[in-house]
Formats: C-alpha cells, sequence, structure tokens
C-alpha cells in the first residue's frame, strides 16, 4: 500500500494553479500576510481562462520581492536587474511579437528606479502589460519609503514621517499614454482576474496597480494590523469608479482607495505604428516587421501559390 | 556553431567610401543582426543612425530608448527574443550600461556593445579621441567576469570586426565590445563589403532536444549550452542571482564557484581561439610596440622612423585586446630588450602587458591625456629608450 500523500505532496500535486507554477520552486519567500501571492494566483487564473497559447507568454521581473514572480511561473521568464524589467520587456516583444509580455514588479522597481522607462513604455503604448503590486514599500530591502507611500507614513528612511509626495501611479500612466489602466486591492481577487484577462485581451501598454499590503514591514512600522486588518480596511474603505478621473484618484494615509478600469481605449501600438508609418513613406520596399508567425506563413503560402499559379 | 549564409539583404557589397561608425552598422547588419536599441551620444551616434535608415529596407528594427540603461536591457530581451543585438555608444553612456553589462555576462545573454570612445572623465572633452575605457570594459561591471573586447584601427576593420564580434558572441554567449575611438569613428576610408556569400556568420546552437531536459546552462568552464528561444515552448528561466544549471537561484557558495569558473573559463580556455594580432618585424626584433586601434597607426610612423634609424623595432597590434595574448607577450619579452606601450590613455593596458612580462624585459608606457592621437616622434623616443 502507497504511503498517504503528505501535506506537501500534495500541495504540489492538487494546487489548482500548478500548471503555471514551477512548484519545484516553492516554498516562496513572501511573508505570511502578503499581497503578492493573491497577484499571481489572479494572474494565473486569468491565463487559464484565456485561449492564449501559454508557450507564448513571458514574464518579466524587476528585483525585490514582487521581482520574485518570474521564478514562480512557468513561462519564458526573465529576473532582471533592478528597475529594467519593462525595457527588458520591450526587447522581448520586439524582437518576437508572437509574444505576450507581461511585466509583474513592485511599485519601487517599477516607479522608482524604473520610473523612466514606465513612462516611456506608456508613451509608446509598447504592446505589453504591466502589473504593479503597490505595497507603499521597499520590502526586500526593509521598509524604506518608495515613490508611493503616502505623505505622513512612517517608513525606515522616514522614520518621523514621510515629508514627500506621493505618484498617484494611474494618474502617471494615463498622462504618460497607457492605453489600459485599472486598479484594485489585494482584497478584490476575482476584480484582478477580470483586468488581467482584460489587458492581456488589449493591444497597448496596459497598466494594472494592485494595492496590498506589507504585512511585515509597511503595516507593522504603521501600526496597522496583520493582514487580516489590511483586507478589513480594503473592504471598509474602497469603492469601485470605473471611468474616474485619473487626476482624482490619489492615495492619501489610509484614505478611501478608488479602484476600478479608469482608462480603456484604442490607439495603434508601437509595432504598429512602426510598420503603419513604414509602409506610408518607404512603400513597397518597406519590410515589414515584426509579423506573427501565422501572418508570416500564409504569406509564405500565399507567396508559394502564385509562383506555382505563373508556372 | 552553425555556420550559416549571411542574409544578402543586409549586406551592402562593393566599394564604399564611408567612415568607421557607418562601417560598424554595416558590419552589423551583415552579421544578420536585425534588432538595435540605441541612444544618441557623439562620437557614436552615425552608428544608430545608418542602422536606422537602412533598417525598414532589411527586415530589422531599430528603437531609440529613453537612455542607455533602457538600450541594453532591451538588448538582453531582444537576445533572449532569438535576436542577434547591438548597440552603440560612448563614454557616459558606457558607463550607464555597466549593471545591465554584469546581467548579460551572469545570463550568459549574446550580444555587441560598440564603444567609440572620446576622452574623459564625466563629460570630458567632448568628444575628442581616447582609450580610456579599456579597463572600464574589463571590469566595469561589479562582480568577476570575462568579455571579450575588439579594437579596430580603420573603417574596413570596423566592418570586418562586427561580423567577428556577432560570431564571437554567439559562439561564447557573452557581450563582445568593439572598443573603437573618435577617431576610427569619424574616419573616412574605403569599405570594402564582399558579397553576401563570402562572409562568414556564426549563429548560436539552439537547443532541439526535448523540453524536459533542457538546461539553459551548463557549466562546462568551456563552451556554453545552446540556447532557446522564448515562445518556443521550453520555458526557460534566467536571473542575475547565482543559478544552477536550470537557471533557478541557488544561493550557495559551491554553486557560485562553479558559475564563476565556467564564466571565466568559458574565455580564459579558448584565448588562442578568441585572440587575434598583427605583426610585423618581430624576427629580428629588439624591440616591439604593442598597441592598439588608432594609435598603432601612429606607431607605425614611428616604427618605420626606428628601422630607417637602424633600429630593430617590430610590431604587435591587438586587435583582441581582451582576453590578453598572455603567452606571445610573454614570447617576445623574452627575446627582446623592451616593450612600449603607447596608448590614448594614462597608461592601462600596459599595466596588464607590465603583469604578463614579469621582468623579462623592459615596458615603457606612453600615455597620452586624451582628446588627440600621439605624436609620432614621442613614441619614437621610447623605442629609443626601449633599446638601450
Amino acid at each position: 500500500m502507497n504511503a498517504p500523500m503528505t501535506d506537501e505532496e500534495r500541495f504540489r500535486k492538487e494546487n489548482p494553479m500548478s500548471e503555471f507554477l514551477r512548484m519545484e520552486r516553492m516554498p516562496h519567500i513572501w511573508c505570511p500576510g502578503c499581497g503578492i501571492g493573491t497577484v499571481v494566483n489572479s494572474f494565473a487564473e486569468a491565463l487559464k481562462k484565456s485561449d492564449l497559447d501559454m508557450d507564448k507568454v513571458a514574464v518579466v521581473s524587476g528585483i525585490g520581492c514582487t521581482g520574485r514572480v518570474a521564478g514562480y511561473m512557468k513561462f519564458d521568464s526573465l529576473h532582471t536587474t533592478h528597475g529594467r524589467a519593462i525595457p527588458v520587456a520591450t526587447g522581448l516583444k520586439l524582437a518576437n511579437p508572437d509574444m505576450k509580455v507581461v511585466v509583474v514588479s513592485g511599485d519601487g522597481d517599477l516607479t522608482g528606479i524604473g520610473g523612466n522607462h514606465f513612462i516611456h513604455a506608456a508613451r509608446r503604448n509598447m504592446d505589453i502589460t504591466v502589473i504593479c503590486v503597490n505595497n507603499f514599500t521597499y520590502g526586500m530591502t526593509g521598509g524604506q519609503v518608495t515613490p508611493t507611500t503616502p505623505t505622513k507614513a512612517n517608513a525606515s528612511t522616514t522614520p518621523y514621517g514621510n515629508y514627500e509626495y506621493p505618484f498617484s501611479l494611474p494618474f502617471l500612466a494615463d498622462a504618460c499614454g497607457a492605453t489600459y489602466v485599472a486598479r484594485w486591492t489585494s482584497l478584490h481577487a476575482r476584480n484582478i482576474t477580470n483586468s488581467i484577462s482584460e489587458a492581456l485581451k488589449h493591444k497597448g501598454f496596459s497598466f494594472i496597480e494592485v494595492i496590498t499590503p506589507c504585512t511585515t514591514l509597511y503595516a507593522r512600522r504603521n501600526r496597522l494590523g496583520d493582514g487580516l486588518d489590511a483586507l478589513q480596511y480594503y473592504h471598509d474603505d474602497s469603492e469601485i469608479v470605473h471611468g474616474a478621473d485619473t487626476r482624482e484618484v490619489d492615495i492619501e494615509f489610509q484614505s478611501k482607495i478608488k479602484m476600478g478600469t479608469f482608462v480603456h481605449r484604442e490607439k495603434p501600438t508601437y509595432l504598429e505604428a512602426v510598420n503603419t508609418h513604414y509602409a506610408n513613406v518607404i512603400g513597397d520596399e518597406y519590410q515589414l516587421y515584426g509579423k506573427t508567425t501565422p501572418e508570416r506563413e500564409a504569406e509564405k503560402k500565399a507567396q508559394e501559390q502564385a509562383n506555382q499559379g505563373s508556372k | 556553431m552553425r555556420k550559416v549564409a549571411a542574409d544578402p539583404k543586409g549586406v551592402d557589397s562593393g566599394s564604399h567610401f564611408m567612415d568607421g561608425d557607418h562601417a560598424l552598422a554595416e558590419g552589423a547588419l551583415a552579421a544578420g543582426c536585425r534588432f538595435f536599441a540605441g541612444y544618441p551620444i557623439t562620437p557614436s551616434t552615425e552608428v544608430a543612425e545608418r542602422f536606422a535608415e537602412r533598417c525598414p529596407h532589411v527586415g530589422g528594427l531599430f528603437i531609440q530608448m529613453e537612455d542607455e540603461i533602457a538600450s541594453i536591457a532591451a538588448l538582453i530581451g531582444g537576445a533572449w527574443g532569438g535576436q542577434k543585438v547591438m548597440t552603440v555608444t560612448s563614454g557616459p553612456g558606457f558607463s550607464l550600461m555597466m549593471e545591465n553589462i554584469g546581467l548579460a555576462v551572469m545570463t550568459e545573454t549574446p550580444m555587441v556593445i560598440c564603444n567609440v570612445q572620446r576622452c574623459g572623465p564625466s563629460t570630458g572633452l567632448p568628444t575628442l579621441t581616447a582609450q580610456q575605457d579599456m579597463m572600464q570594459v574589463r571590469w566595469g561591471s561589479q562582480g568577476d567576469y570575462r568579455i571579450i573586447a575588439l579594437s579596430p584601427d580603420s573603417p574596413q576593420e570596423c566592418f570586418d570586426l562586427a561580423i567577428e564580434a556577432f560570431n564571437l558572441s554567439e559562439t561564447y554567449r557573452v557581450p563582445v565590445f568593439i572598443m573603437t575611438d573618435e577617431t576610427v569613428g569619424h574616419m573616412h576610408e574605403k569599405v570594402v563589403v564582399p558579397p553576401a556569400e563570402q562572409i562568414e556568420v556564426l549563429d548560436r546552437n539552439w537547443y532541439t532536444g526535448p523540453k524536459e531536459d533542457y538546461r539553459p546552462y551548463d557549466f562546462t568552464g568551456n563552451l556554453p549550452a545552446p540556447m532557446v528561444k522564448a515562445g518556443d515552448g521550453y520555458r526557460f528561466h534566467t536571473t542575475g542571482l547565482t543559478h544552477d544549471e536550470r537557471g533557478y537561484p541557488a544561493g550557495s557558495v559551491e554553486v557560485h564557484k562553479k558559475l564563476l569558473d565556467h564564466l571565466i573559463g568559458k574565455i580564459d580556455n579558448n584565448v588562442d581561439k578568441i585572440s587575434k594580432t598583427e605583426d610585423s618585424g618581430l624576427g629580428d626584433a629588439e624591440v616591439v610596440v604593442i598597441s592598439y586601434g588608432i594609435t598603432s597607426r601612429i606607431a607605425a610612423k614611428a616604427i618605420a622612423d626606428g628601422r630607417k634609424a637602424g633600429i630593430k623595432v617590430g610590431a604587435m597590434r591587438l586587435i583582441t585586446v581582451w582576453p590578453l595574448c598572455e603567452n606571445r607577450i610573454r614570447e617576445i619579452a623574452s627575446k627582446v630588450k623592451g616593450i612600449v606601450v603607447p596608448e590614448i590613455n594614462m597608461g592601462q593596458v600596459v599595466l596588464e602587458v607590465e603583469r604578463v612580462v614579469g621582468g623579462r624585459c623592459k615596458v615603457i608606457s606612453v600615455p597620452h591625456a586624451g582628446g588627440a592621437v600621439h605624436d609620432p616622434e614621442v613614441i619614437l623616443d621610447a623605442i629609443k629608450e626601449a633599446v638601450k
């Protein structure tokens, strides 16, 4: 008789998301009460529901707690340098436009050290999805202030409270040209899933901000309780305002959180703009860049048929 | 390595009158590079401009990124996306690239980076010539590693070495640097682009075996594992963290040593295959001038004058600066009275030459603070000093 499965064996075998996770890498490094796992789960759920070819999905992360997402997801995945997930994702997408490239990283990584890349990818309407896990803190280095930390909140490098003005990320993304912008909290797992589904279908730069608790550092330092207290706060003090003016969705310390799909518009992506522009100005001489494999195959087939017809 | 035919679309065969920068772009296109991410900086910008102009006609893509950090990051994504990739920069931009050069080394990502050197530190003498980044290219990113650096002395060689750089980078899965300078970059000369079928292009080894057996890395201390590209279904993982052969983070001293031994060994164990020099007059030489890039053309005048004056002086031009051909230099050192090393910096490569020579003969540095090439007289004086 076989020995009964241990809890760990059962977890590895029966985890509903195991097909999307590198189960051999478990257990992960995230703390109890952290929101990153929720985001990963919602991302996996959205992929499960999608009709994407899973071999054509790539996950790119920067550095930090959320930066570890790329290492746990069973896709072509690149764990890069601090702040540089977006330009790496840009290179990957442009080198192989068949790919659906998703960046998952933290607030410090994407909008602090990587802020320049964030605004330019949005400006170009680069066809990638960026999921920002915003816990208002640099977790891996021990709870320092980030560009999104609300004014007055305490951080290890603002031990007397934060006196800077934070970024409102949906406003930043919107202003820079992102064509899909949404925000949720980690309590709203289904909404996150739905937003990621929409973003995966969307052509162009899609941005999803997920407000999450950092229980070990941000919450403890600001005496906000544990993970459950954070979810209670998200439950009591969040409201859905789809289509909200992004100028009015700032988050202050423990203030009401406006969330929803704020921006959803159509605009040619970077590669569409490249191809349209060159086709217009160079004409027939232009070697169309970045056609997908099916497009290329169809073209080749048509060419062969035309050749046969002329014989 | 897979030898592949050069794609004739990218090969502009014939005789041209062009500068080194334009020749670099043509060499990259001939080598099959179809993805270029860059940021403008004098005196390297013409490489990017040429590529931007040519790529819509050859099925390539040029993207001007927001800075040099983004440019080299995009190359890492581009290379794992399956492309041959290149960027070009100069002094300040080169400094900005350093962190991700380390990532490229660590993840064994093939790419070619041209540095058209200008005079520093900092903004320095914009944008006059120099060879001051020769140590930075070797050590500029944190940690221990090896790279390959080539140094062309003419526009023709810019073309030739661009192809060579891609071939080396595909073979060893390492960033390969073309360390040219403002003088060669902006010098116009005849450049002959051969017919496509005469150009030898090497393509990285592609893994085609079973998915479950795929390992992105193989720590042999010699040739690297074959690569896959994103989208082929192998679900690779790559990280800047110390990793095992599956690419997974592995934070142990033992794995780290194995990884470093490999990154260093794959270059050090192949120096003889990688390294190229151009030698002249070594047979009877009592003094040898070791130089690279534009300085070797100035040295040629000094050497000719030295010979006229009856001094037995020869030349070794380092086409490959890193890895340094240590054994060959040691051989020369045991036969001559002195070695002279002129370079447009305050003495960089000479430090390595001194170490390698180890007192076997005199080593005379001929430094130059930058902004211009040497006066051949100064090199001739050093030759006279060396022969005493």
